[in-house]
């Protein structure tokens, strides 16, 4: 067992590797028929400069090819804004208007060979994670917690080899974001597949999306190993599993198969920020019947289904049940759960920034929605659609993306949920003041040892009500149920009950002459 | 006001903070030799373990006792002047107006040859821990000696690591001073079956037997003569009240712990014990004189800072209860159950046929009183038994609300009716389990 865990470890680091090398593959050579590619406006202000300058050349790497389209196209582009020729001027940003060009011009392996490549590369990863996580069966041993050596090993412990995960981490997520034309041979991987499901070549989201849902489904297998003996956990994990794989990756895939506007129908409005936006509103009302559908079904999660599940269920429905970003959360970014920081000061700083956000979002979607209906382009000074682009980047990408999954092997794996999700703030409000949730306190059982907090991916410090027996309402609780899980005494219970006495603010502790205490929660 | 406490285990920090609650302007110091933030110490084994960092075995933040204003001394307590009612420490000295005593325990020994080698120890201080993290990588197989709660968490946290494990146990199951031979074999089982420990009953220690280096090599059992070969032995076998120190003085009154009334006030004006090292001189109905658990601790620092706020409160616990957990068996208890029943008392035992589940309640045969449960690998609400034990309600009135005091996380499949088929089969009560209500359980009107 040890060795095929071992071999299976080999595996994973092998295709990592192959994946990473898959990047600096080529050739690329341009001719020109791919500028046709290009929209007839910009060919008519690119061709000439590409033909003379690109076509036919050679290139080992992405890298080579794109910083030679990017250049010539920034040039021009500021040739033409210094001589205010604002017609031949292209605001797309440089990578974007290179990627589609690198795209059709590599010659890589990766493109030609994408069966092989494919199983080189993710394919090997998802065998040596298995490899390694179905074992886990076994050597979990009997059905229970499963926490030994976690702070003794650095990639658990934040130390050493978790700042090299993390790296990484952040670099996909940048290349990603930003640097499309650089990745083009990662997205050719899986044109195949995307071919088969949309009809379509496959973009960098289909990429992004695909390997999320592998992620989730390997690291979904090994959560079901660790909570063999905990239904909840059982059941909650394919949830989210099912939830991403078919609501975020194949439907919308689908619908773009039958020409039908993209849409996630689990994703909600602030969470998902562009859904106002006006493009899709344009899109949903041109596509009659469908779209109307879509478009009431979007404003319906946001006033409906948000307050009235979060009432009866916590938040926990969405955020740990059927959010993907919860779902990465619970399955691959488990191994990180321990590293949230417990403290007050973290607790007055997330509070600041999830509800600054969520302000920011309703502002910036009331500018959308104004601008729409109004058709002035700028309020008060600010032009809506930059603040939309500054929301898109900071809010979007680097908080949800790269701060959001890159910083789980330092901050745990909710740092984007707790201190960033706009989305997780509504919730959390509703949670806090108007649900039938919360975590019961077991009387006096608690013996402080400090499991829960530890365990708590949000920070929260359980044990800090626990001990004092009171129940845990927080608006930030995603309702994961591993802090009662841990707990060696039995004390934690996550439960939807009546809403009176749910905030017991002045607990007696269970267990001595309720007398001695009585008198200190009169006293307040 | 200056008011010292002698400890920061859970009782005397409890008892701090009620205090603070209580009184804004007494000055408050709080003196240990062992750590100078206060930590759980349930929860040392999970240091070892790699479950937690010291910093998450804390229970308040460090800047909390600065904001209540609670002094932390680290110094050790030689001698207590209890005439001009000073402390002498080992760098300071401290007077006090008021003094309370929350010293708590030390491992039990019995004098065994050879206790003072190396490589033997008991596991109750963070310098315990510290201790055989040192000794850890030369430990191949160690003997437990002592089958009881500490005893199971040690041979936990050296399996963690993959020592080979045996358990010197006394008695003919395990744990039988509390629970009873069906319980303890079902311990037992999961124990060896699952964990690799080998559990020797009815055995006793005789010697240590150290090699040229002063480390232990070996133990002698008593019985049998055998020399078992061991790198290290944990000695498990409970603890006493710390009150060594104390008896120097002969002026405080101290039998096995330190004397106290109800008040838990000992025999010297002005001086009080709590947790750990009391020995009560009466006890309360329902309890004994020593009890030496973490909640006994918390409660006697919630009454005895309410008496030195100036309102002398009686000790005066509630109904029994506790909780435990043997490897992956949780355990819970609420009332008296105790290992075998007494002239009068019946019970009924069920144990699930293929889970580590096993439920035991005691009740009076006579006028049917629920009396106590045992209960492992189910959680059960503390707060219905705590109700059902103090209203004095039937077996029958229990068994049939059952299903309000189910504790396991949702979507478990609760195992209770196939303990109330146990019941039904054995017992004519003709009673069946209503569904869960939440209006009885929080008293809705």
């Amino acid at each position: 067992m040890k060795r095929l865990q071992q071999f299976g470890n080999i595996i994973t680091l092998l295709g990592l590797l192959c994946f990473t090398v898959t990047l600096f593959t080529g050739p690329f050579v341009l001719n020109s028929d791919h500028i046709e590619l290009l929209s007839q406006k910009e060919q008519d202000i690119f061709a000439k400069s590409l033909k003379e300058n690109v076509v036919g050349k050679q290139f080992n790497t992405s890298f080579g090819i794109s910083s030679e389209i990017t250049a010539l196209y920034t040039e021009i582009n500021n040739t033409n804004k210094e001589a205010e020729l604002w017609d031949l001027v292209s605001y797309k940003s440089a990578q974007d208007f290179a990627a589609p060009l690198v795209s059709a011009a590599s010659q890589s392996p990766a493109k030609e060979q994408q069966t092989g490549f494919l199983l080189l590369t993710l394919g090997a990863m998802v065998l040596g994670g298995l490899m390694v996580i179905l074992p886990k069966f076994k050597t979990y041993g009997y059905k229970g917690i499963k926490h030994n050596h976690i702070y003794q090993k650095d990639i658990t412990s934040g130390k050493g080899i978790a700042y090299l995960l993390g790296g990484y981490l952040i670099a996909f997520y940048i290349l990603l974001y930003w640097f499309p034309a650089y990745i083009v041979n990662w997205v050719h991987l899986v044109d195949g597949l995307s071919m088969a499901i949309s009809g379509n070549p496959a973009s960098r989201w289909f990429l992004y999306g695909f390997m999320y849902c592998l992620v989730m489904l390997v690291m979904g297998v090994r959560m079901i190993a660790k909570y063999r003996h905990n239904r909840y956990q059982i059941i909650r994990t394919v949830s989210v599993i099912f939830f991403q794989i078919a609501f975020a990756f194949l439907i919308p895939e689908i619908l773009v198969r039958f020409n039908k506007p993209y849409m996630d129908f689990k994703n909600i409005w602030p969470l998902d920020y562009d859904f106002f936006f006006a493009w899709n509103l344009d899109q949903m009302i041109a596509e009659g019947t469908l779209g109307i559908f879509m478009l009431v079904w979007g404003i319906a999660l946001v006033v409906i289904a948000v307050p009235v599940i979060t009432y009866f269920a916590g938040k926990r429905w969405y955020c740990s049940w059927v959010c993907g970003c919860g779902g990465l959360a619970e399955t691959a970014g488990d191994p990180f759960r321990q590293l949230s920081d417990k403290s007050v000061k973290a607790w007055k700083f997330e509070r600041f920034s999830i509800h600054g956000v969520l302000v920011l979002a309703v502002v910036m979607t009331g500018m959308t929605l104004y601008s729409y209906f109004s058709g002035a382009t700028s309020i008060l000074g600010l032009e809506t659609y930059t603040v939309q682009k500054s929301y898109g980047f900071m809010v979007g990408s680097v908080l949800a993306g790269v701060v959001g999954t890159g910083f789980y092997p330092k901050m745990g794996n909710r740092v984007w949920c707790r201190f960033a999700c706009p989305l997780a703030a509504y919730l959390g409000i509703v949670q806090r003041f108007k649900s039938r949730f919360r975590i019961t306190t077991n009387g006096g059982q608690c013996i402080s040892c400090g499991n829960c907090s530890t365990y708590c991916e949000m920070g929260i410090d359980v044990r800090a009500y626990a001990q004092r027996g009171q129940n845990i309402v927080r608006s930030s609780c995603v309702g994961c149920g591993v802090c009662a899980a841990v707990c060696p005494r039995g004390v934690l219970r996550l439960e939807n009950g009546p809403e009176e006495g749910r905030l017991n603010e002045n607990p007696i502790i269970i267990g001595n002459d309720a007398e001695v205490t009585l008198d200190l929660g009169k006293k307040r | 006001m200056h008011v010292a406490i002698l400890g920061n285990g859970i009782a005397g920090i409890t008892a701090a903070r009620h205090l603070r609650k209580r009184d804004d302007d007494v000055k408050i110091t709080v003196i240990s030799a062992e750590s100078k933030y206060f930590f759980s110490r349930t929860a040392l084994m999970y240091l070892y373990m790699g479950h937690m960092e010291f910093k998450d075995i804390k229970p308040y933040e460090d800047h909390f006792w600065e904001k209540n204003r609670i002094d932390l001394v680290f110094d050790r307590i030689k001698r207590v002047d209890f005439e001009q009612q000073e402390l002498i420490g080992e760098s300071q000295s401290l007077s006090y107006d008021v003094l309370i005593l929350a010293t708590g325990s030390v491992p039990n020994t019995f004098g065994w040859p050879g206790l003072d080698s190396k490589r033997v120890r008991g596991l109750y201080h963070l310098q315990d821990l510290e201790y055989l993290e040192s000794v850890s990588d030369e430990i191949d197989h160690a003997v437990i000696v002592g089958g009881g709660l500490i005893g199971i968490e040690l041979a936990e946290m050296l399996r963690s690591r993959d020592k080979k494990v045996s358990m010197l146990i006394r008695d003919k199951s395990f744990w039988s001073s509390v629970l009873s031979k069906p319980e303890g074999d079902m311990l037992s089982e999961h124990i060896t079956k699952h964990h690799g420990v080998k559990l020797i009953f009815e055995r006793n220690l005789k010697e240590i037997n150290a090699g040229a280096d002063g480390a232990v090599q070996s133990i002698t059992v008593k019985e049998s003569g055998e020399k078992i070969p061991c790198q290290f032995v944990g000695i498990t076998t409970g603890v006493k009240p710390n009150v060594d120190f104390l008896r120097k003085s002969n002026k405080l009154e101290i039998d096995k712990g330190i004397l106290v009334d109800a008040y838990l006030k000992t025999n010297l004006p002005n001086v009080y014990a709590i947790g750990d090292c009391v020995q009560l001189r009466e006890a309360p109905a329902g309890h004994k004189t020593m009890e030496q658990v973490w909640y006994v601790g918390r409660m006697m620092g919630e009454t005895i800072a309410k008496t030195i706020a100036g309102n002398p409160t009686i000790y005066n616990p509630g109904p029994w209860f506790n909780s435990a957990k043997f490897m992956d068996i949780e355990w819970q208890t609420y009332g008296l159950v105790p290992a075998e029943i007494e002239e009068g008392q019946e019970e009924i035992f069920w144990k699930h046929p293929n889970e580590y589940q096993a439920i035991r309640m005691v009740w009076d045969k006579e006028s049917k009183l629920f009396q106590g449960i045992n209960v492992f690998g189910i959680r059960m609400r503390h707060e219905r038994f705590d109700t059902w034990l103090r209203e004095g309600r039937s077996i029958q009135h229990v068994l049939e609300h059952l299903n309000d005091a189910y504790f396991d996380p949702e979507l478990y499949k609760s195992s209770l009716q196939l303990f109330m088929d146990a019941v039904n089969k054995q017992y004519d009560f003709g009673v069946s389990l209503k569904k869960k209500s939440w209006q009885r359980i929080f008293k809705l009107a």
